[in-house]
């Protein structure tokens, strides 16, 4: 970061943005900014004499400087402390959109559980049909964030089916928490091999529900173009078109899936966690111009997001979580399906009652890994054409940097590392090498 | 049908005869069956009724009275943006529908007074209009949603673009059958442009436009409920979708019944506006 900034001016009003524009807000500036309004506020103090100041700052540079004051100013602590105010909020009234499914706990009960008033927002939670309003209402800045599936935020940022904006992932909202679910008839068909003909229902294009339903369906030897028939239907309509007979079975959010069981019209057949276990699905996502015009207000937010996200995490809250969300304003589903999707201790629909701890999760950090996997599955499945810079892209998106300060601030425990290995299948998926994973698959279009 | 004339009370005890009828047969065909057996008790408790007493998914008339009731008894309630009372979803129902609406009929009225009056307008613009008029509402929402960018605008242009149609057709049709004499008549009498147009066209072709206006809202209140449906928020087809979400047919059918109550209300009020300039000879 250069200094044509005067970080160091007294003049300048640290907390908001600096003023040259130059580096207003960057992706990854939400931490370093913080830290260097710290270190900035300490030398004011050591050093009252401005001309002195620059002097000092001009002989030495500003990172030895930061670094002998270190050695005697607790900076890190400062800067901890200083995370707890984040300064004037430049829009506390927020619109945030999100789908009817328990994806999105964390961003539809920060609301009714006071997370977003615990950080000075007023958040106005609006249920939206499908995702393809999600993105519509978002990109005409109808909402200010949004609940949306991973994928997206990619999709949107790359301009595919889509106008390209940049967008950007401060928090995963959950991992797992995904199942196929299967119709009655098809209770003696269990092996995927014999599904060729099929009719599936996939909540968009760009979901890891797709990704993961392709990726299954290919492990077992079918083309998911060609062999079986992947429709879009949003998450809300899948029971419906389940019992209309309009699909076979869906690989569905909860407690969509749960709906489908509690209404006695399908199985669960296996939980997304038996593809991938820890996979991503849903964000929380807004607009990098979003960022960059209110910085406060979006630290503020991704706080109570991430808080959120901790609190849901927990076991022991999952029951109160899902009162909080049952309801006609948010999800309106039956509070003991709910319950079920989300304590994991569940009715399959084959008559028994399973107990899955592990069936959701909530981790908000944004893995780059995780982005690197999705540029590969959208090559896979020829939604992605050319060449990628696959870290660059997922780097922008995932604002793993920053979820880890928020994170450590909140007293979570964040990963030290952006990226990791993971299993999809058995198969292990290294995020340094993605053009030979891509290159691994028999069944692809790219 | 047999010839002569009916008595006056006959038609309404008739209706009320068809209402039980299918009142009951209702009620019959959703009938509660017994429980299953042999369901693991633990099991049970995780399953809806549908799934573990083979109870009818169909509600029975009861249930939507029920239901019918509490939303007659708190019309207005507001528990958050996505959860508020029917008569606040109707509300922003008709608002969406009645802007769309007037603004149609402002642009459509003039219009087809232009393509009336003057054969020629009407034979140059009729190829554009035989091509948008069977185009389906929904049809323009994703066009309206990418360049209006705002949801509650988009919906009500797609009430605008479908509302148009009938109104413009008939204006023009009413405008181009005044007769002959009349506005011989007119022509005699020396009378200007704009007052032939205002105290001979206008009246003459009155009743041909008002049964536009009424083919027109009829399909606006139709239009409106799948718009809303599609974009979400607020409005009775918002009402409808989130109850079809929980899979909640009481709450669904009460939906229809308002939107056919409100529907036939819309209807009425201008067939007696349209009524009030009917002429005879």
């Amino acid at each position: 970061m250069s200094f044509q900034c005067e970080m160091f001016d007294p003049s300048v009003v640290h907390g908001q943005s600096c003023g040259c524009g130059s580096h207003a807000v960057s992706s990854n500036s939400g931490e370093a900014r913080l830290g260097e309004v710290v270190r900035s506020a300490v030398l004011r103090a050591a050093f009252p004499q401005a001309a002195h100041r620059r002097a000092l700052l001009k002989s030495l540079g500003a990172a030895t400087l930061g670094a002998a004051l270190s050695q005697f100013f607790p900076l890190e602590m400062a800067t901890a402390l200083a995370a707890d105010a984040p300064g004037p909020l430049e829009k506390p009234k927020l619109k945030v959109g999100f789908i009817p499914i328990t994806c999105a706990s964390p961003i539809i009960m920060a609301q009714p559980m006071g997370f977003y008033a615990k950080y000075g927002l007023d958040v106005e939670v609006i249920k939206t049909a499908g995702w393809a309003v999600v993105r519509d209402k978002s990109l005409n800045h109808e909402y200010d964030a949004s609940h949306m599936l991973s994928p997206m935020p990619f999709a949107i940022s790359l301009g595919l089916g889509s106008v390209q904006q940049d967008w950007q992932i401060p928090a995963i909202e959950n991992i797992n928490g995904q199942a196929i679910v299967l119709s009655n008839a098809l209770k003696d068909r269990r092996d995927p091999k014999t599904w060729k003909g099929l009719r599936f229902g996939s909540p968009f294009d760009f979901s890891m529900h797709n990704y993961l339903l392709r990726y299954y369906l290919a492990e077992a030897g079918l083309d998911p173009d060609t062999d079986v028939q992947i429709r879009v239907i949003p998450p809300p309509e899948m029971v419906a078109n389940l019992r209309a007979g309009n699909i076979d079975g869906f690989l569905g959010p909860d407690p969509v899936n749960q709906r489908a069981v509690f209404d006695g019209l399908g199985f669960i057949h296996i939980l997304s966690r038996d593809i991938w276990d820890g996979h991503p699905c849903c964000s929380f996502s807004t607009s990098k111009a979003f960022i960059a015009e209110n910085p406060n207000t979006f630290l503020a937010l991704s706080r109570a997001i991430i808080d959120a996200t901790g609190y849901a995490n927990k076991a022991e809250n999952r029951k109160e979580i899902a009162d909080a969300i049952a309801p006609a304003n948010y999800l309106n589903q039956p509070p003991i399906v709910v319950e079920q999707a989300l304590t994991g201790v569940f009715a399959d629909g084959l008559g028994n009652v399973i107990q899955q701890k592990l069936r959701a999760g909530f981790d908000p950090f944004p893995w780059e890994s995780f982005g690197v996997w999705i540029l590969t599955q959208m090559q896979r499945w020829g939604q992605l054409k050319g060449e990628v810079d696959y870290a660059a892209v997922a780097k922008s998106v995932l604002l793993a940097t920053d979820a880890r300060t928020q994170m450590e601030g909140l007293g979570l425990v964040a990963p030290a590392s952006n990226s990791k290995t993971f299993v999809v299948m058995g198969k292990t998926f290294d995020p340094s090498k993605p053009a030979e994973y891509l290159a691994s698959f028999p069944i692809r279009r790219s | 049908m047999m010839q002569g004339r009916h008595p006056n009370w006959a038609a309404p005890i008739l209706s009320a005869v068809i209402l039980v009828l299918f009142l009951a047969a209702w009620q019959l065909a959703v009938h509660d069956t017994s429980p299953t057996a042999g369901m693991d008790p633990e099991y049970a408790k995780l399953m809806g009724a549908a799934a573990n007493t083979g109870k009818s998914a169909i509600p029975t008339p009861w249930d939507v009275a029920v239901k019918l009731w509490e939303a007659v008894r708190h019309p207005f309630y507001d528990h958050g943006p996505n959860d508020k009372g029917l008569g606040i979803q109707l509300g922003y129902s008709l608002l969406r529908v009645l802007l769309g609406f007037g603004l149609a009929a402002i642009v459509a009225i003039p219009a087809g007074f232009l393509i009336g009056m003057s054969p020629l307008a009407g034979a140059a613009l009729n190829p554009f209009i035989q091509v948008l008029k069977p185009v389906s509402p929904l049809a323009w929402m994703p066009l309206a949603l990418y360049t209006i960018k705002d949801s509650n605008i988009s919906a009500i242009f797609v009430i605008f673009i479908c509302a148009i149609w009938p109104m413009l057709m008939n204006t023009a049709f009413g405008v181009a059958g005044v007769r002959r004499e009349w506005l011989n008549v007119a022509r005699t009498l020396e009378v200007s442009a704009w007052r032939r147009a205002i105290h001979v066209i206008l009246p003459a072709a009155a009743p041909t436009i008002f049964t536009g206006m009424r083919i027109s809202i009829g399909i606006a209140w139709l239009v409106i409920v799948a718009a809303e449906m599609l974009v979400g928020g607020t409005g009775i087809g918002y009402f409808v979708w989130n109850q079809w979400n929980n899979l909640s047919l009481a709450d669904i059918m009460l939906g229809i019944l308002l939107i056919g109550l409100v529907g036939m209300a819309l209807d009425r009020l201008l067939g007696l506006a349209a009524s009030a300039v009917t002429w005879r000879e």
